[in-house]
């Protein structure tokens, strides 16, 4: 080694150092902040499988004697319908709601991408007016129109209104999409004779596909989530959704039955993070273009 | 062209139908209504300026329900955004695994408002739970997280706290957008790395830290699934944060007309406060090719 290498050495190792700790010193702390994160997650799924005397004894998440009794008996609930059929409720109003967002949504992007038109930018002050606007607001009105219309204790006030565009963020987040696209494509189409609504459907609506899927997989964990809406609009126990039988469950069976309330937890979340896991990619994307609440 | 100025309209038709029939026509009856004595029964009955005479002057409830909102509020959106905005300035290095701990991050987020997780809050932070089992392994005694006022919204806090991942998520897009020559740049003038960070990092995030702001404040301001499963609205009221207090009221006690009347001022405080955001925002929040910064 010539001198003027070791004298370059002994003049970087000090801060090679420096860079070393400082990278220790971000992982230790997204480590951390990682395991803080996920580990209440991590327990509850090792909890369900917990004797109910067992859960508040130590803080481990491992199951001394791994039992499924939480979730067999959780599964059938306390009332005459099993889990299944909560499931199958919620299934009943997330499919309706999930294609209506995305061919509503995509109209409305379309038009306002697209499109001049008179009031364009009113109506489109109105979406983002919608976007800030607080739902308490309309609520109770809304409630007594669903009334009028004889729709309470059905599913359809849960699903109508994002059928039709309803749901502000999801027009923005497709609009801005759109807007990023490049137009050419279409232009070529409309010169060879497509119409508009030819062109929305072979050309606009696969180019906006991601966008789109992140749209559908947004709009099934929020409805999966949703609560005080099922707890507003329905009444009878067989019509409830997830969300509001969980919750079911607690008021009847908490006081003692600990592992059932976790199993059945676990089950609520578990479709989410399925999907989660399976497309997170555009759970990512689409909260980095559009923004996102949450 | 005629023809395709209405085309747009057209295509416009189901939005319009839903902003006229679920929202406009909704909110302007939900200010008429705050004006009116209304229990589903009968026809609603002008009563004037008495719903908001009575919030303001003998509603005891009504107040305290407001502080604690304002002061959820308060708390909750700096310490988020504020956690969010560390964690994607140290993620927003050359770190392996980054992906790794971008998606961890985000799980919970994800299970955002599921009723599951509120019930598992009530686990962890109960008297022998796991948040009170930690503290003991540091050496610390435990904490009585629901049967203290302060402690028990400082749980819901907490709840979404730990729902930072999609400010994070958005801080670090924005993050990673950031042109290097502007850091090299400072780097060659002799700028720290904390001074970068507040002359040149945090200028530039501005416009998303606005927006992270502006949403999750309005979003703070409707919590409801947290104090209803976690808390109950208690101790002492301490959690009963407006939303829940408007659901009693319109849909336990049917005072449609009184419920409405306290969402309208909720939604005046949402409103004056983003548009002091929106207005304020002029002078803090710095626009790229923007020729006035």
């Amino acid at each position: 080694m010539t001198e003027l290498a070791t004298f370059n050495d002994l003049q970087t190792a000090p801060r090679a150092r420096l860079k070393l700790i400082s990278t220790a010193f971000r992982y230790i702390l997204l480590f951390a902040v990682g395991f803080v994160m996920l580990y209440p997650l991590i327990w509850l799924v090792g909890a369900s499988f917990k004797t109910n005397s067992e859960i508040f004894a130590g803080a481990g998440f491992l199951p001394e004697k791994p039992t499924a009794d939480g979730y067999i008996k959780g599964w059938q609930t306390s009332t005459p319908y099993t889990f299944g059929r909560f499931f199958w409720n919620s299934f009943q109003i997330i499919l309706p709601k999930v294609i209506g967002t995305a061919i509503s949504c995509t109209l409305t992007a379309y038009a306002f991408a697209r499109f001049d038109f008179p009031l364009k930018k009113i109506l489109f002050g109105s979406v983002i007016a919608i976007l800030l606007l607080p739902n308490v607001v309309t609520r109770i009105p809304q409630y007594i129109l669903f009334r009028d219309l004889g729709w309470l204790d059905s599913f359809l006030p849960l699903w109508v209104p994002s059928a039709l565009a309803g749901d502000a963020f999801f027009v923005f987040m497709l609009v801005q999409f759109l807007r990023s696209l490049p137009t050419d494509m279409e232009e070529a189409a409309r010169v060879d004779g497509a119409n508009s609504i030819q062109t929305l459907i072979y050309i606009v609506v696969p180019m906006l596909a991601p966008a789109l899927i992140s749209v559908c997989l947004f709009q099934f964990m929020w409805t999966m989530n949703d609560f005080l809406g099922p707890l507003i609009y329905l009444s009878s126990v067989d019509k409830y959704p997830v969300s509001l039988a969980l919750k079911l469950s607690i008021d009847t069976t908490e006081a003692f039955e600990w592992n059932r309330i976790l199993a059945m937890s676990v089950l609520t979340i578990a479709p989410a993070l399925i999907v989660f896991f399976a497309a997170q990619r555009y759970f990512i994307e689409g909260i980095s273009s559009g923004g996102i609440k949450g | 062209m005629k023809m395709h100025r209405l085309l747009g309209l057209g295509y416009l038709t189901p939005y319009i139908l839903g902003l006229l029939v679920f929202t406009a026509i909704p909110f302007g009856g939900s200010l008429y209504l705050s004006f009116t004595s209304y229990d589903l029964m009968s026809e609603p009955r002008w009563t004037g300026l008495a719903n908001y005479e009575r919030l303001f002057t003998r509603d005891r409830t009504f107040i305290k329900s407001l502080n604690v909102t304002l002061l959820y509020v308060f708390l909750t959106v700096p310490l988020k955004l504020a956690f969010a905005l560390f964690i994607a300035a140290i993620l927003n290095h050359k770190l392996m695994f980054i992906g790794l701990f971008r998606t961890a991050f985000y799980v919970p987020s994800i299970l955002g408002g599921s009723i599951a997780i509120a019930v598992l809050w009530r686990y962890i932070f109960a008297t022998e739970g796991l948040a009170n089992m930690a503290l003991a392994t540091l050496g610390l005694s435990p904490v009585d997280w629901f049967g203290d006022p302060t402690n028990a919204l400082f749980t819901i806090t907490l709840l979404r706290c730990w729902q930072f991942g999609s400010a994070m998520v958005i801080f670090l897009a924005a993050l990673q957008s950031i042109d290097r020559s502007l850091y090299e740049a400072a780097a060659i003038d002799g700028a720290g790395k904390v001074r970068t960070f507040f002359f040149i990092t945090l200028p530039l995030l501005t416009p998303v830290i606005f927006f992270n702001l502006v949403m999750q404040m309005v979003q703070a301001f409707q919590e409801f699934n947290g104090p209803y499963i976690i808390t109950q609205g208690g101790p002492l009221k301490a959690t009963y944060l407006l939303p829940l207090y408007i659901y009693d009221e319109a849909f336990k006690k049917f005072n449609m007309g009184y419920a409405s009347s306290i969402a309208w001022v909720l939604f005046t405080i949402v409103t004056a406060l983003t548009l002091v955001a929106f207005w304020s925002s002029k002078k803090w929040v710095y626009y790229a090719g923007d020729k006035r910064s």
